[in-house]
């Protein structure tokens, strides 16, 4: 067996189950449709997500805490905190606004100021603004970060702004384990179609497999051109999902820009990233493979020649 | 080049096949093996080509025990042995070329010397010529010899077939039992089951003949030597 006619065969069960296909195109094009619909479906779900992330990208720098001191807290004590909570690992910045500029600002815009003269002291607080950084903005590390002020003596009570920022992603987060969930029972389903289509193709294929194993084929023989049908179904579906996914892009792109221009927002959809491409088509390629080597393993075994 | 030794086949329906069958076949032999319908002729042609197990008994063919071949040596083995069947099971979707060259394919054979072989295949035959053609296209005899022809193209040295005459009139059969003859002249162990005697008897080669899946006759002189101490 020279490498040369290994790979001559090679290239026949490639063309070969490529020309079956493309003999049968409708039958052909349904199952790719149902491939391509389970495939497309967690992949649209994550470009969902990950829009969703974006779009709400800004609203990271909301979420920041509020720390109020209790009132006998003096101001050089306050300045001794804000910079001890600058320290802390997953804060960005800290902006100490001690009672008098916070009593002045209120003078000034409540429209109250008349009112204010009759205090004989100021009744606000000293307060802590801290923005924590980026790479800990989850809601997690939000609710550590109010724990860990809370417990600082000092501080009166801690205010988490945009509370429904959290909440918006907590919900991102529900939804990633959405995705995860439907990827595989999606991925499940895929390897069982192609299965089953392969199991199918072997059937009406019976004949040419009695001969074929009477004439000395090995398994591995007769298997070959199935697993390329397998990764045929498994890629070809991908792609038709990914042509799914761009084309839902497309009409869906002129009303969100719509959208987030009426909420202010330069946003725009974005379609798979080349990395998200990837995923698709070797997750589409793999899973066809995978249903077709299952099945073809399960069926060609159990068809032996007869005389 | 065939030894049966005590081997006994039992059907999962609980027919028993063969009883206790012992027989030989030299090297280079043209052996006729004849009986009526269900004595068991089909049977030692399966057990031959690994298309069955024996029940009892060892099937040595080839040098080799068949008992202790795993089911992954099994392709190799039966790239040594040529099969013809009386239904000739050719492939009717593809061309007579690809229906002869399968047996090559199979075995990884390069393509230039795969055409070559498969040329000659069909010369041998008489169907040069006809490479293009489905079998449909061909007549009962001819699709016969293409079956002989897919059994030889790999040069094997033993060939085996089971009633290859019985859809063919007499001078069709006559035909393909000289084509036997003249793969045997050239080396070829040949074994023929059949049931027509007359035209067994035309060829004055050894016969033996199955009876209720017990060897009847053809086979008593010629017992391997473990048997014959019994």
């Amino acid at each position: 067996m020279s490498l040369g006619s290994y790979g001559v065969r090679h290239l026949q069960a490639f063309f070969g189950a490529l020309g079956r296909l493309a003999r049968s195109p409708l039958a052909s094009f349904l199952t790719l449709l149902v491939v391509a619909v389970a495939l497309a479906l967690p992949m649209g779900l994550k470009l969902f997500v990950s829009n969703a992330r974006i779009a709400t990208g800004d609203f990271k720098d909301a979420v920041d805490l509020s720390v109020y001191l209790k009132t006998d807290v003096a101001l050089a004590k306050a300045q001794q905190l804000a910079a001890n909570a600058k320290a802390r690992h997953g804060v960005a910045d800290v902006t100490l606004i001690p009672a008098d500029q916070a009593l002045a600002e209120f003078r000034t815009y409540s429209g109250f100021g008349a009112a204010l003269e009759v205090l004989e002291k100021n009744p606000l607080p000293h307060v802590l603004h801290v923005h924590p950084s980026p790479d800990a903005s989850s809601t997690a590390d939000i609710e550590t970060l109010r724990q860990y002020f809370k417990a600082w003596p000092e501080v009166e009570l801690v205010q988490i702004d945009s509370e429904w920022v959290m909440r918006f992603n907590a919900i991102l987060d529900v939804m990633r384990k959405v995705l995860t969930i439907a990827a595989t029972l999606l991925g499940l389903g895929v390897v069982a179609v192609i299965g089953n289509t392969i199991r199918l193709e072997i059937l009406n294929r019976r004949a040419e497999i009695e001969v074929t194993k009477l004439v000395g084929g090995s398994d591995g023989f007769v298997r070959r051109p199935f697993l390329y049908t397998g990764l045929f179904y498994g890629l070809g579906g991908a792609l038709l999902a990914w042509a799914i996914i761009m084309v839902t892009v497309l009409v869906l792109e002129q009303p969100v820009a719509t959208l987030a221009q009426l909420y202010g927002s330069q946003y725009s959809l974005s379609g798979p990233a080349p990395d998200d491409v990837g995923l698709l088509l070797g997750s589409g390629a793999f899973l066809g493979l995978v249903g077709a080597w299952i099945s073809a393993t399960r069926h060609l075994s159990r068809i032996e020649p007869r005389a | 080049m065939i030894v049966f030794d005590r081997v006994a086949k039992r059907y999962p329906n609980g027919r028993e096949a063969l009883a206790g069958v012992s027989l030989r076949v030299h090297p280079g032999e043209m052996v006729f093996l004849t009986g009526k319908s269900g004595a068991g002729k089909s049977t030692v042609l399966k057990l031959i080509a690994l298309l069955e197990r024996p029940t009892r008994g060892a099937v040595i063919v080839n040098g080799k025990n068949t008992n202790a071949l795993r089911a992954w040596q099994i392709p190799r083995f039966r790239r040594q042995i040529g099969v013809v069947f009386q239904d000739h099971k050719l492939l009717a979707d593809r061309p007579v070329y690809d229906n002869v060259a399968l047996p090559l394919v199979v075995a990884d054979t390069p393509l230039r010397e795969i055409d070559k072989r498969v040329r000659a295949a069909l010369d041998q035959v008489g169907l040069l010529g006809k490479e293009r053609m489905s079998p449909l296209e061909l007549s009962v005899g001819e699709q016969q010899r293409v079956g002989i022809a897919r059994a030889v193209v790999s040069k094997p040295p033993l060939l085996i077939a089971d009633e290859p005459t019985g859809n063919l009139d007499h001078d069709l059969a006559l035909e393909v039992m000289k084509l036997f003859k003249r793969f045997q002249e050239v080396g070829v162990t040949v074994v023929v089951a059949t049931h027509d005697l007359e035209l067994v008897r035309q060829f004055g080669q050894r016969e033996i003949t199955l009876e209720n899946g017990h060897v009847h006759g053809g086979a008593a002189d010629d017992l391997p030597s473990v048997v014959a101490q019994r």
